[in-house]
C-alpha cells in the first residue's frame, strides 16, 4: 500500500519529472502562457501517459526487444492521435490554441521515458498509478507556471479579470515577458529552487 | 514460444498494428461529424469576426443573419444565383478540374497552383444597406496554406476593414502570430490601391512609420516570420488583382453594391 502510495504521489515533489528529472520542458515553455491551455494539455498528458504506461506493461512480456522503441511509440502516437481527434471534436478553440503541441505529446520525453524505464518492467497496475503519478508531476508544474504566466502576463485567470489593466483604467500594467515562453523558463527555475531549498536531497553535487 | 524470434517480432508488430489503427481510424470516424460541425461554426465565426462583428455573448447564427452569402463567378465578375452558397465549398472546387483552371505560374503570387471557377464572397449588411464585402483569400505561407478573410469597406472598394485567418499551420508564437489580435488589428483602415488603381498594400519588414508616405499601405511584418509577411502580401495582391478578385471589384464599382 506504501508502495503504490509512493507511486502515485512521488512524483509530484519528492520525484517531478520536471523539476528534478528536467524532461519534458518543451510543451512546458510552449502552452502555458494561458491557465486553460495548461490545464487542457495537463488532461491531454494525463490521459496519453496513464494509458501507453499501461498500454506497454501489458504487452511487456511480448515486446521483442528489438523493436521494443517502436512497439512504445506505436501505442503512444495512437493515444495522442485519439486525444488530438477528442479535442477537434469537443474542445474545437483550444484544440486551435494548442495547434501542434497536442500531436507533440508524442515526443515528450516523460511519456517515453516513463515507458521505458518502468512499464517495461512492472505490472499492469502499478504502471497505471506510475503513469498517473509522473503525468499529475508534470501537470502541477504545467498549472502553476500557467496560474503565474497568465495572472501577471493579462491580469486574467481562466479569462476572468483578477487585476484590473492599466490599459482599461486599473492600476496593474501586465508583464509582457511573462506572455512569452522564456517567463516559463524562470518560473520553472524559481519552483526547482524553491522545492530544493525544503528537499535539500534534490541538490545535486556540484561538478568540479 | 521463444520472445525474441523473427516470426514472433513480426506478429507482434502485426497485432500492435492492428489493434492501433482500429483505435485511431474509430476515433477519427466517430468524431468526424462533431469535428465538421465546430469546423463549420469556426469558419462563420471567422466571418464575423472579419466582418467587424462583436462574438461574445453574441449567438452566432443569429449575428450570422447580417451576412449574406453570394457566390461570384471569377471570370465575369457576376452574381451566380443557381449555386447555392450555403452548400457551395470553394476549396474543393478549387481542387477539381471540372470547376477549376490552373493559374499560369508566373502570376500565381498565391502559390495556389489552381483557382476555383466561382468563390463565396459574403456580403455584410447593417440597416439593409452593405457596408463591407468579405473575400475569401488563400495562399502560400512557409509551412502551410493560409486560408482568411479579407474585408472591404463597401463603399470605396479600397479601406480594408480587416483581415482574418481560420486555419493556417504556421510556427507558433512566429509565423502563428497572423492570429495575433492586435497585429489583425493593424490593418483596419489600410488601404488597398492608391488613386490609380495600383494595388499597393504591403507588409513591411519591421515597423509602419505613420509619416511616411505610404504608411496607409503598409502594415508591420511579423518579426522572425518573413516569408509567413511575405505570402501574406502576396495572397492579397494576388486575390486582389485582375487574376483574382479584380472583375468582381471592377463590376461593383461600375454597378454599385
Amino acid at each position: 500500500m506504501a508502495d503504490s502510495r509512493e507511486t502515485l504521489l512521488g512524483p509530484l515533489l519528492n520525484n517531478n519529472p520536471i523539476a528534478l528529472q528536467i524532461l519534458g520542458i518543451c510543451s512546458a515553455l510552449a502552452v502555458t502562457s494561458k491557465l486553460e491551455t495548461s490545464i487542457v494539455m495537463s488532461l491531454a498528458v494525463i490521459f496519453v501517459l496513464a494509458f501507453s504506461n499501461m498500454g506497454v506493461s501489458l504487452i511487456r512480456e511480448h515486446i521483442p526487444t528489438n523493436i521494443r522503441i517502436i512497439v512504445q511509440m506505436t501505442i503512444i502516437a495512437s493515444l495522442v492521435i485519439i486525444v488530438d481527434q477528442f479535442l477537434k471534436a469537443y474542445a474545437f478553440d483550444i484544440s486551435k490554441q494548442l495547434s501542434v503541441f497536442v500531436g507533440l505529446i508524442i515526443t515528450n520525453c516523460i511519456i517515453m521515458g516513463r515507458a521505458e524505464a518502468f512499464a517495461m518492467k512492472n505490472g499492469v497496475g502499478t504502471s497505471l498509478l506510475d503513469g498517473l503519478g509522473n503525468a499529475l508531476g508534470y501537470s502541477l508544474i504545467l498549472l502553476v507556471v500557467g496560474v503565474f504566466r497568465e495572472l501577471f502576463g493579462s491580469g486574467t485567470l481562466l479569462g476572468f479579470e483578477v487585476f484590473s489593466l492599466a490599459a482599461e483604467g486599473g492600476w496593474y500594467a501586465p508583464n509582457g515577458l511573462m506572455l512569452l515562453p522564456p517567463s516559463a523558463f524562470f518560473i520553472i527555475g524559481i519552483f526547482i529552487w524553491v522545492l530544493r531549498s525544503f528537499k535539500v536531497d534534490q541538490v545535486e553535487e556540484e561538478e568540479h | 514460444m521463444p520472445k525474441e524470434t523473427a516470426g514472433k517480432t513480426f506478429l507482434v508488430a502485426f497485432l500492435l498494428c492492428v489493434v492501433c489503427s482500429v483505435l485511431v481510424s474509430s476515433a477519427a470516424v466517430f468524431l468526424r461529424p462533431t469535428q465538421a460541425i465546430n469546423k463549420a461554426l469556426d469558419k462563420k465565426k471567422n466571418i464575423l469576426m472579419a466582418a467587424g462583428l462583436k462574438l461574445e455573448g453574441a449567438d452566432v447564427d443569429e449575428l450570422f443573419k447580417n451576412i449574406e452569402p453570394k457566390i461570384v463567378d471569377m471570370a465575369t465578375g457576376q452574381y451566380v444565383e443557381d449555386i447555392d452558397p450555403e452548400t457551395y465549398d470553394q476549396r474543393r472546387a478549387a481542387k477539381d478540374p471540372a470547376q477549376s483552371i490552373a493559374v499560369p505560374p508566373e502570376k500565381d503570387l498565391g502559390s495556389i497552383k489552381r483557382k476555383a471557377n466561382y468563390a463565396s464572397v459574403y456580403l455584410v449588411r447593417k440597416n439593409e444597406q452593405v457596408k463591407k464585402i468579405i473575400l475569401p483569400v488563400h495562399g502560400l505561407g512557409l509551412w502551410s496554406t493560409l486560408y482568411g478573410f479579407l474585408a472591404l469597406d463597401a463603399r470605396d472598394l479600397n479601406t480594408i476593414k480587416g483581415l482574418v485567418f481560420y486555419e493556417h499551420a504556421e510556427t507558433p508564437g512566429l509565423g502563428g502570430e497572423v492570429d495575433n489580435p492586435a497585429w489583425k488589428a493593424l490593418w483596419n483602415g489600410k488601404e488597398a490601391f492608391d488613386k490609380d488603381g495600383n494595388i499597393r498594400i504591403e507588409v513591411i519588414k519591421g515597423k509602419v512609420d505613420p509619416n511616411r508616405d505610404g504608411a496607409q499601405y503598409q502594415v508591420d511584418g511579423l518579426s522572425g516570420a518573413t516569408i509567413t509577411s511575405r505570402g501574406v502580401r502576396s495572397m492579397l495582391r494576388y486575390w486582389l488583382s485582375a487574376e483574382g478578385f479584380g472583375a468582381y471589384l471592377t463590376r461593383l464599382k461600375e454597378r454599385g453594391v
